[in-house]
């Protein structure tokens, strides 16, 4: 099987209600892509599109997308993992060109969280569980990630303080990242004085919705050396698992068994392990959830998360730099956007093209990008 | 053609009834209603290869064709693993405020639920506590834990 590339990036503003349709905000995320690669339309053999349907008025957006950026008639299909839609789509890309069925793929994420009413977004949050057998007890994704939050730290002995300092590190980056949402820093005091949201979660440990788009253009070696990319980031290894999405089905509460079986499969395969990974994007939904990732994806000890973000070897001069981007805790969380959105952040790390946030000469970096409240997990690892 | 008309194919709908808003009316364990009804809160259990199910399955993915699903009645008491307390609920739920949700861990299984009469600042993982069925202001069931 030959090697696979990415060979553009691209990502629209992350905002609190975009002003135009699905297909305007997906064109800025193509446009950025497109240029980014020097690509022309007839390059792309296929597109996967990747949203939470939930939040769609539009009923298979694929066919609508694809038309719009001028990529029909190749084929076009979706993909949805819930917030980890976009991983999924490039797990599907990556398949799609190392069994040589095209020679370049496009991963379109998209999500207009404002494209329905808040009532209508309230009604849609009650069914983000298992329906029949758990949102009949009125559950919210803020409390689901709180009961991880409260068997971790009944676990390893944490504080509320231990998780604000992780919402300080993502607004530290969010201040520099021109297309987060929330770019205003945030205070320790700040974090602890705000109100619950379902205890122990208060209002800065959880991530804010937004309208926003990503796209991701992977492609063989041959297609990439075909088209003169420059710096080809290459997709070294990817791991994806499932659970039950009942919690009565999961066996721990102090971390995500999705992310450490994703991690496992993909650092496998990229022949690493978590000492090697010099970047990472973690999903940070909740404040808990970066702490969880730490230690599911064995950059720290289990309990040992608290550690590295006191000392901060997560910030950008650390040992192991995570979401030097904002996270999705200051860039804004539009569903399907957001794993490429992280993909995007690696790629332009590890091409030395990150700006202001950039971490010093990565080789290798890593995303992990969770659906649901550990439903879905996913773990791609990118290197030079 | 009328007397067709007329026999509409009657739904059992007895799961409309389960959580004070219910998001699904039919299921194949619809009876998990009934027991509730006589104060029992019941999962199933597949008796060709011991499985507990709860919540309950009308299946068994193992068994396949050769399942032969029983129920059992959920007995004794269930160490909490955790919960949660929430501060805003979504709509149908706002009533109920503040409520907590939780998982008991029974041993052959485990059950997601709602935190019944326990104060909350009495809650610690780990303590024991019982699964009861409950009825509801508005008339709809559930059920809640409460201290053995
Ligand atoms: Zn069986």
């Amino acid at each position: 099987m030959g090697k696979v590339a990415i060979i553009g990036v691209g990502q629209s503003a992350f905002s609190r209600a975009y002003p135009g349709s699905i297909r305007e905000l997906a064109f800025e995320a193509f446009r950025e892509a497109m240029v980014d690669a020097g690509a022309e339309t007839g390059d792309i053999g296929a597109t996967v599109v990747c949203s939470a349907p939930e939040y769609d008025k539009q009923r298979s957006p694929a066919g609508v997308l694809a038309e719009y950026l001028g990529l029909t008639p190749q084929p076009t299909f979706y993909a949805e993992t819930l917030c980890s839609s976009s991983s999924t789509g490039l797990k599907l890309a990556y398949s799609l060109v190392a069994s040589g069925l095209h020679d370049s793929v496009m991963v379109i994420g998209f999500q207009k969280m404002s494209e329905i009413s808040s009532a209508e977004s309230q009604e849609r949050m009650g069914r983000g569980a298992d329906i029949q057998w758990e949102s009949p007890f009125g559950t919210m994704m803020p409390a689901y990630y709180a009961m991880y939050a409260q068997g971790y730290m009944d676990s390893y002995g944490i504080t509320s303080e231990d998780l604000a300092l992780i919402r300080v590190k993502a607004a530290t980056y969010g201040q520099i990242n021109e297309k987060a949402v929330y770019r205003k820093g945030v205070e320790l005091q700040q974090c602890l004085d705000a109100d619950p949201v379902a205890n122990p979660l208060k209002v800065f440990d959880c991530c804010a919705n937004a309208d926003g788009a990503s796209c991701v253009i992977v492609a063989s070696e041959a297609k990439a050396k075909a088209m003169g990319i420059a710096k080809p980031v290459w997709i070294l290894g990817l791991g994806a698992a499932s659970a039950p999405v009942n919690l009565a089905g999961r066996d721990l509460f102090n971390g995500l068994r999705v992310a450490q079986m994703a991690a496992a499969e993909a650092y496998q395969m990229a022949g690493i392990s978590a000492q090697d990974v010099d970047v990472a994007e973690v999903h940070d939904c909740f404040t808990i959830a970066e702490m969880m990732a730490y230690e599911n994806l064995g950059f720290a000890e289990p309990g040992g998360g608290k550690e590295l973000i006191r000392s901060k070897e997560t910030y950008k001069e650390g040992s192991i730099p995570v979401n030097v981007d904002g996270g999705l805790l200051s860039k804004g969380h539009p569903i399907g956007a957001t794993g490429g959105s992280q993909i995007r952040t690696i790629v332009l790390q590890l091409r030395g093209e990150a700006g202001e946030m950039q971490v010093k000469d990565p080789q290798i970096g890593l995303v992990h990008n969770i659906g649901g409240v550990g439903l879905y997990g996913n773990v791609s690892i990118l290197g030079r | 053609m009328g007397d067709k008309k007329k026999k509409k194919r009657e739904m059992d709908t007895r799961f409309a009834k389960f959580g004070t808003v219910s998001f699904t009316a039919t299921t194949k364990v619809n009876d998990f209603v009934d027991f509730l009804e006589k104060g029992q809160v019941a999962g199933t259990r597949c008796k060709t290869c011991g499985t507990h199910y709860f919540p309950p399955r009308a299946h068994c993915c193992q068994c396949l064709d050769r399942a032969e699903m029983e129920w059992f009645t959920v007995e004794g008491t269930g160490r909490l693993m955790t919960y949660s307390q929430l501060m805003y609920a979504p709509i149908g739920f706002t009533d109920d405020l503040p409520y907590a949700i939780a998982v008991l861990d029974y041993g052959d299984y485990k059950v997601f639920g709602r935190i019944g009469d326990v104060p909350l600042e009495e809650l610690e993982i780990g303590m024991e506590l019982k699964a009861q069925a409950n009825r509801l202001p508005n008339g709809q069931l559930n059920y809640v834990f409460n201290r053995p």
